[in-house]
């Protein structure tokens, strides 16, 4: 008998993908006024591969537990976690600050080990500070294996494979639980969260916590300094003779 | 009204605030949507199992549409050639 998976699943509530980001007026980072949040791509895709973990083997699941730390409006992407077919929910109230990795991490460890957790699968990336650091940090602290930018994830008792993505090809792993994944962009397709779906998903139990609660402080140890906008492209010019384009070519040393 | 209409109403006009606000977002959505319903006519149970299965056929159409603009949008910032 096999080890039942109690995964945990990490979503960030990020400014969606739709939206071209303005810097503040302060140039300290985004404008996030009235602007639309949703779920972050890659952690959808985290959810949806423990869902379908699920769905493949019914018996093997004991707990899909979605985890947030953000502001109290965060827990709109946990409703939508809830509705997808997350059984629980957490949300790690930390106001509207920035958190760092490394505090995510230590909050996560937190986590894991109050849930009991044995596979935590989250998505690469958030695509707002494009960090790329809480999976491996999270393994770090835990001290267990990482299969990271995974593109397939077979399980099998007690065996996962994971086939990664990396430059010019794939890469197998294979490890034993617990064990940390997080999430290439070709690893699934998310489902959509329909109204039905939504309203029933109420239902299910969202736990509202602080970081005190777990015994973290989040302490900062990188400073913002500036945010600008990248520098705008010079629009090109249009050449009327080929003469003209030989000697502007020439010009440049292009040719 | 029956309640299938109503709630294939409901659904749709939930999922068109994420339609895209380059081709008109959620007040184009709206407005196509309310006439799209306005102009099916259902006098017989055939009409309406019609009209619902074309329903049924732009939810997961629409379903299809956001995930696409989703992943290409992904694609482009971090796949292979970005």
């Amino acid at each position: 008998m096999s080890t039942k998976l109690r995964i945990l699943v990490p979503v960030k509530r990020v400014i969606d993908f739709a939206i071209k980001p303005r810097i503040n007026k302060t140039q300290t980072g985004v404008e996030t006024k009235g602007v639309k949040f949703s779920i972050n791509p890659f952690c959808d895709i985290a959810l949806e591969e423990s869902i379908r973990i699920r769905e493949a083997d019914k018996d093997k699941v004991e707990n899909i537990h979605a985890v947030s730390i953000g502001p109290t409006k965060a827990q709109d992407v946990l409703r939508t976690a809830l509705a997808k077919g997350a059984d629980n929910s957490t949300l790690v109230d930390v106001g509207d600050e920035e958190v760092e990795p490394l505090s995510v991490a230590k909050l996560l460890q937190k986590v894991v080990e109050k849930d009991n957790s044995n596979l935590v699968i989250l998505g690469k990336q958030a695509i707002d500070d494009d960090a790329n650091q809480t999976g491996q940090m999270l393994a770090g602290l835990l001290n267990w294996p990482q299969a990271t930018n995974a593109s397939k994830v077979e399980i099998d008792g007690d065996n996962v494979t994971v086939t990664r993505e990396i430059d010019g090809g794939a890469d197998t792993l294979r490890a034993k639980l617990p064990l940390i994944i997080t999430t290439d962009l070709r690893l699934n397709e998310p489902r959509y969260a329909s109204l039905p779906n939504i309203m029933k998903a109420k239902k299910k139990p969202l736990e509202k916590l602080k970081a005190s609660d777990l015994g973290i402080e989040l302490v900062k140890r990188i400073e913002t300094l500036k945010v600008v906008e990248p520098p705008v492209r010079n629009a090109g010019i249009k050449v009327e003779t080929v003469d003209e384009l030989v000697s502007k070519l020439k010009e440049l040393k292009a040719i | 009204m029956d309640p299938r209409i109503r709630s294939l109403y409901r659904n749709l006009l939930f999922m068109g605030k994420e339609y895209p606000v380059s081709s008109g977002g959620y007040p184009k959505f709206r407005r196509q949507l309310k006439q799209a319903f306005q102009k099916s006519i259902v006098e017989s149970e055939e009409d309406l199992q019609n009209a619902l299965s074309r329903g049924d056929y732009i939810t997961k159409e629409l379903e299809a549409l956001y995930f696409l603009t989703r992943y290409r949008e992904m694609k482009r910032r971090y796949g292979e050639d970005s």
